[in-house]
């Protein structure tokens, strides 16, 4: 009996092995893909390149030449990592101060951020990218802009949840002591939110990196491309579709994830359920 | 406190006050009153009353495309749970390699729709053309498509939720239902199912609201391809406003129907988690 259920638990763990490799290996198809030449990418995408196929760095060389991918992955991490700063600095501020301040406006601030986070994209889709326009934030810096006022109900959200925890003698206590708010928010309340942050920051990073719509109609196409806007294009622009560069803009696209979350993985997890609650 | 504080809203208030208008309150005023109007450009906008809406009642393409999103999201909900509790169930079992596995399935979840789509269109095309199909010569190979896509994407993520759910029931009811002769099957539907309620109802109305808002993974992996056949609600109400001239209101009109019909499922879901809360 004993032994029954032993290889039991054995031959289970050899078969979700073998299911979790058939999960990973779509990205190693596209990573060896990657360095495959082109019409071996879309004939035999399921053959491991060859001598014969191999064309090395070459892909990853048409897309930085004739594609702009390096440009590409530097907008999208110059606004990546501008907006979830501007998030997460301003919206634990505004959270902190609409939780303290037992003012209306503050009760109509938290309901309405409650409410941007159920609102779908499509709704304000339109109007978002001509008010944007006419506001000329249609660069990376004022794309930065339209993500925080989009991102700040989740961001919101969730600080203030936090903050509704937080004793509030401990900020009393500051204050007392001649601290002015602007200090006592850095000082006091900005090192106990810390776990907050590194949620808040992570769900952000996810949904600003992969996004595709809200850049591609925000952003002037012209002169700025994010990494998601370069593969669309590449692969909807009519005329002859380069494979390759496909393949490398792929792998440059979620390389950066799969590294972020490697070496964050319990934070990930643990933020991503976190961030269930939005629904 | 509070007075000292009030004096600083423009330090603390301010910078994302403006942020929220600009991104988020006037687009959804102006959404709205648009989707009244008849426009080419927000300048030119004349007042049509219901005019959008009854236009997009009429629109068949929309009916067709609710009908796809709506079967798309019944499939997409059974298959992603199924498979989800399943490995859940299996992953907190303490059997070698828990972790990795856990690691390996959560991964997809952080992939964006559009690679996730050209990953996926890569694959697919691959095996179909071995029978030397294509993933856009038939609407049925794009609604498996894109059922593979999502699962892959959110079984990971659902499992964790499941998995979370699952550590907070207390190892004894297993024990004494053991104790009373239980096997398996019956400790499976009288005690793990019913206590993990909460969690079924949060992935439920998950891959729900996630299968009406598809955008990205659709327009990657089928791009409505054939004829529009595959072409979901959001996709739909992208191509009214973006693909013809003249039709900008209806798009605005769809735009606020398909937010109504998000925020109802939302609200539904308020009301069986607090339902199930005033059980326990």
């Amino acid at each position: 009996m004993k032994i029954g259920k032993k290889t039991g638990r054995g031959i289970a763990s050899i078969l979700l092995g073998i299911f979790s490799l058939i999960y990973v290996s779509p990205l190693f198809i596209i990573l060896f893909n990657s360095f495959k030449s082109q019409t071996n990418i879309s004939n035999e995408p399921f053959k491991l390149p060859s001598a014969a196929t191999w064309v090395g760095a070459a892909n990853y060389r048409a897309g930085i030449n004739d594609y702009g991918l390096l440009s590409g992955v530097g907008w999208t991490l110059l606004i990546t990592i501008g907006s979830v700063a501007a998030i997460l600095l301003l919206c634990s501020m505004f959270a902190w101060f609409i939780t303290r301040v037992n003012a209306i406006y503050s009760k109509i601030l938290y309901v309405l951020c409650v409410f941007s986070m159920v609102v779908p994209f499509q709704m304000v889709m339109y109007t978002l990218s001509q008010t944007a326009d006419a506001l000329r934030l249609n660069t990376p810096w004022g794309i930065i802009i339209v993500y925080l006022g989009f991102g700040a109900g989740l961001a919101v959200f969730m600080f203030s949840g936090f903050v509704k925890g937080i004793p509030l003698e401990i900020e009393e206590a500051a204050m007392i002591d001649g601290c002015t708010p602007v200090r006592t928010f850095f000082k006091v309340v900005l090192p106990i939110m810390q776990p907050t942050y590194i949620t808040v920051g992570i769900l952000q990073t996810m949904w600003i990196w992969n996004d595709f719509l809200l850049p591609y109609l925000v952003l002037d196409r012209n002169k700025y491309n994010t990494i998601s806007m370069l593969i669309q294009y590449m692969r909807g622009s009519f005329g002859v579709v380069h494979m390759g560069a496909i393949m490398a803009s792929l792998v440059l696209a979620v390389i950066p994830v799969v590294i972020l979350y490697l070496s964050a993985q319990k934070y990930i997890i643990e933020g991503v359920a976190a961030g269930a609650v939005k629904g | 406190m509070e007075k000292a504080l009030k004096r600083s809203f423009p330090v603390f208030v301010l910078p994302t006050l403006l942020a929220f208008i600009i991104g988020f309150i006037v687009p959804f005023i102006l959404g709205l009153w648009l989707s009244f109007n008849e426009f080419i450009t927000v300048q030119d906008a004349t007042f049509v009353g219901f005019k959008n809406y009854v236009r997009t009642f009429s629109d068949d393409r929309f009916l067709y495309s609710l009908g796809f999103t709506a079967l798309f999201t019944v499939a997409s909900l059974i298959l992603i749970n199924v498979v989800a509790f399943a490995l859940a169930v299996l992953l907190t079992k303490k059997l070698k390699g828990t972790n990795i596995f856990r690691t390996i399935f959560f991964m997809p979840n952080l992939i964006g729709g559009i690679v996730l789509g050209y990953i996926w269109q890569l694959i697919i095309n691959g095996v179909l053309m071995r029978f030397n199909l294509v993933l856009t010569l038939n609407a049925v190979y794009g609604f498996w498509g894109l059922i593979i896509l999502v699962c892959w994407q959110q079984i990971g993520y659902m499992m964790i939720i499941y998995i979370a759910g699952l550590q907070t029931i207390p190892g004894d009811l297993n024990e004494a239902a053991a104790i009373d002769g239980a096997n398996g099957r019956q400790k499976l539907f009288r005690i793990t199912i019913p206590m993990m309620m909460p969690s079924i109802t949060i992935c439920t109305f998950l891959t729900v609201t996630n299968g009406f808002k598809l955008f990205d993974q659709n327009l990657a992996l089928t791009n409505g391809e054939p004829a529009r056949n595959t072409e979901m609600l959001a996709l739909n109400i992208y191509r009214t406003f973006y693909g013809r001239v003249g039709f900008e209101g209806v798009g605005q009109a769809k735009a606020v129907l398909f937010f109504i019909l998000v925020v109802f499922l939302g609200l539904m879901q308020l009301r069986v988690t607090r339902s199930k809360e005033v059980q326990h």
